[in-house]
């Protein structure tokens, strides 16, 4: 593959392909989360009754969890500095960070569920978890397609031929961006369903 | 560019020069051949239903015995197996078949050499949507012989029924990839569209084709995904018993629906219909963006208005979002918002109207060469034209209310999405078949499949206006079964006939595709003396397309400037 003449950042936008085609992507996906956005609003305005999410669910968890992501894409930005800055070991340290709190979040989600399903709660229980099983599940699956992409550049930091591909850095952004967007529609699905 | 593309012009084994390409023009070909498939797919399920529409309860001649006793027992069709050839009907045609070959297939294979680029901007994304689509289609096809059978919902999926049919799960699964791949797609060709034109070629450059391209993209990026989660939705009520779609206290044959309530069964509609409004649009916008390159060189003038077909194409793709509670007058939509959606149900036939009008005017005093490819675009007008004037009466709430669920809509669509962008497609095939193989398809053969096609198509859809506005509801498996059906029946033998007819004209169609591709007329770089930058590197191209990453000069359709020896006056000329 013949990357520098199809990915020529000499392009009419000004912008690379790669950054283009995430952020083309990250509008597809603000639509998918917002036909959820608003699928829950309009169950919610004609349920006659909808459960109050600090009994209904676990608002301390998903505080800490809030927490986590949060931090998870300040890391993530540092990882960006230190490849800007051409430093792979401060990269690979902030990196395998960004990774470790991304596990931490899956694992105390899974925690949640456990505790919910152990009470014998699931989606089919009613119209508000279907949509808290629904959209938080579908914010798993970004975290984990996350998780995927994330560990694949720290894969490729060991690979001295992929650190200094020009292109790399780029990549980390284009990573960092749509970890930002994960976190985004998390920082909108806390207070919808915990606290409001 | 082009030292890198000597280095990667080595020979590549089989499977990764024909199979898994990465090329856009092998995987443009690869759209082209496989919806070609899909769309005689979805053809044969129709003639089963026509064959039951005009002769219910008749044994399906030949073929009938070949079904098993579930679906057609003694050879006659059952209500259920008509319903599953109804939904996999409109699902093959409209999401495998005229979407991937006009948007994927010409897209792929055009858009790249029109703006003079060496390919797609991801070429491996872009075997990925190939490689997506191709078993999201396979598993649609493959639901027939699954448990269950297929999705007998109508290609609509209207809950609550979707979602207690059986066979709507792997419906739902298959969409789910299909949308994945096209949301790739359209990324791909903004991508490209927007970065990588060739020096010189501005936007207000570029094809008409081009254009309908990107603006069919934008609206696959944002119409789609919100399908996506709906179709998501539909699944979990499937599988997890969820009720986003499920009323309380519903009733399903005498017994209460076990599962919560408390769903919206109109919520899928609204979701459903804010993608598939717009999805017309992406049927038609390349149909008119082919149709337009079509006309500009076979009238020998620059086409009428340019911009106005332009600026109209992004109106379009604008107000195409705000149209689609239209298909919604009569579910107990409240009849405020059914202003709202008739309002802007009339606006955007302005901009429509305005590129069909700009197309029209482009023909007046041209010296016009009725070659098959243009035979096919000058059809395209008038039929079009029928297709969207008879949608007017549907986009009017008072004569929705009589004739939505008719036979009159059916016949509106097909009119849209048969005379208007399959003929369209069509006059593609023969205008860029040169291009694909250095060769030309035969013009007598052309001229019976142009014809053939055209009565035919006529023939099977105008009796269903007719039978719609006498009353004839859709969706009925035997239309026999209610007297006031009666009077119009023999107007569904009629449709029947010229179906079949339909068919017998794709024949020599087929055949001279696949003839010319190895034996037909050899032609040069530029058979038909065009401007456009796509014409300006060898037929096929090779890996890469330009030798040289071309230059462009002025707009794409200069032809008959005054004062210069030819009548064509290519992008690429520096004179």
């Amino acid at each position: 593959m013949n990357a520098t003449a199809i990915e020529n950042p000499d392009t009419h936008s000004g912008i690379s392909n790669a950054k283009l085609g995430v952020w083309l992507f990250l509008a597809s996906e603000v639509m998918l989360f917002a036909t959820l956005f608003t699928t829950y609003i309009v169950l919610r305005l004609s349920a006659t009754s909808w459960p109050w999410g600090w009994d209904a669910l676990n608002v301390p968890l998903a505080t800490l969890n809030t927490v986590i992501l949060i931090s998870s894409s300040v890391t993530i930005v540092m990882a960006y500095a230190r490849a800007y800055d051409r430093d792979v070991r401060g990269f690979r340290l902030w990196m395998a960070l960004t990774l470790a709190l991304s596990f931490g979040f899956l694992i105390v989600k899974a925690f949640e569920y456990g505790h919910e399903f152990s009470m014998g709660i699931g989606p089919s229980t009613s119209v508000f978890y279907a949509v808290y099983f629904t959209m938080t599940g579908l914010h798993g699956i970004h975290i984990i397609g996350g998780i995927i992409v994330n560990s694949a550049l720290l894969y490729m930091s060991f690979v001295k031929e992929d650190w200094e591909n020009p292109l790399f850095l780029g990549r980390v952004e284009g990573a960092g961006l749509y970890w930002h967007f994960v976190d985004i529609v998390w920082i909108f699905l806390f207070p919808a369903l915990y606290l409001l | 560019m082009s030292s890198e593309h000597g280095h990667d012009a080595h020979e590549l084994s089989f499977l990764r020069k024909y199979v898994f390409s990465v090329d856009h023009k092998t995987i443009g070909l690869q759209y082209l051949i496989t919806s070609f498939v899909f769309l005689l797919v979805g053809f044969g399920l129709m003639m089963l239903m026509r064959w039951q529409l005009a002769f219910p309860g008749r044994a399906i001649p030949l073929i009938g015995p070949m079904f098993s006793p579930d679906l057609a027992p003694n050879g006659v069709m059952s209500g259920e197996f008509y319903n599953a050839l109804g939904a996999m009907h409109g699902t093959i045609m409209i999401f495998l078949g005229v979407v991937p070959l006009g948007v994927a297939a010409f897209g792929n294979y055009i858009v790249p050499l029109q703006i003079g680029a060496p390919d797609m901007a991801f070429p491996r994304l872009n075997m990925m949507s190939y490689w997506l689509y191709l078993p999201a289609g396979t598993l649609m096809l493959l639901s027939f012989f699954l448990p269950g059978g297929a999705a007998q919902s109508g290609w609509t999926s209207y809950p609550p029924l979707s979602v207690i049919n059986p066979g709507q799960t792997v419906w739902l699964l298959a969409m789910v990839l299909l949308i994945t791949s096209s949301l790739l797609g359209a990324i791909n060709f903004l991508v490209t569209t927007i970065n990588m034109r060739a020096p010189g070629l501005s936007l207000m450059r570029l094809p008409v084709f081009v254009w309908s391209e990107m603006v069919a993209s934008v609206i696959l990026l944002l119409a789609f995904p919100p399908l996506e989660a709906a179709a998501v939705l539909q699944l979990m009520d499937r599988v997890a018993h969820t009720s986003f779609y499920m009323p309380k206290d519903l009733v399903i044959l005498g017994q209460r629906y076990t599962g919560s309530g408390g769903g919206q069964p109109l919520l899928w509609q609204h979701l459903f219909w804010f993608l598939a409004h717009p999805e017309v649009y992406v049927l038609v916008l390349p149909a008119m963006g082919i149709v337009s390159e079509i006309i500009a060189n076979n009238t020998r003038k620059p086409l009428h208005g340019y911009k106005t077909i332009v600026y109209s194409m992004l109106g379009v793709g604008v107000m195409s979002f705000l149209v689609w509670a239209h298909h919604m007058f009569i579910s107990g939509m409240t009849p405020a918002l059914s202003n709202f959606f008739l309002v802007t149900t009339m606006i955007i036939s302005v901009p429509s109207v305005a590129i069909l009008t700009c197309l029209i005017f482009s023909l007046q005093g041209g010296s016009i060469r009725y070659n098959v490819p243009m035979l096919f675009a000058l059809a395209f007008l008038p039929l079009f034209g029928i297709g969207g004037l008879t949608g007017l009466p549907l986009g009017l709430t008072v004569t929705d209310i009589y004739l939505h669920d008719t036979y009159y809509v059916i016949g509106h669509f097909h009119f849209v999405v048969v005379t208007g962008s399959i003929i369209a497609l069509f006059a593609g095939v023969y205008h860029w078949f040169p291009k694909w193989f250095g060769r030309k398809m035969n013009d007598r053969l052309g001229v019976i499949h142009f014809w053939g096609s055209v009565v035919s198509m006529v023939g099977i859809f105008t009796p269903m206006l007719v039978m719609g506005l006498a009353g004839a509801s859709r969706r009925l498996y035997d239309p026999t079964a209610q007297a006031h059906n009666l009077i119009v029946q023999p107007l569904n033998v009629v449709s029947t006939y010229f179906a079949a007819a339909l068919g017998v004209f794709q024949l020599p169609f087929i055949w001279n595709f696949f003839h010319s591709m190895f034996r037909g007329e050899k032609t040069p770089e530029n058979p038909w003396q065009a401007t456009t930058l796509e014409w300006a590197c060898p037929s096929p191209p090779p890996h890469g397309n330009f030798a040289k990453t071309p230059r462009v000069y002025r707009g794409p359709y200069e032809y008959s400037t005054p004062g210069r020896a030819t009548d064509f006056w290519p992008q690429t000329d520096p004179s």
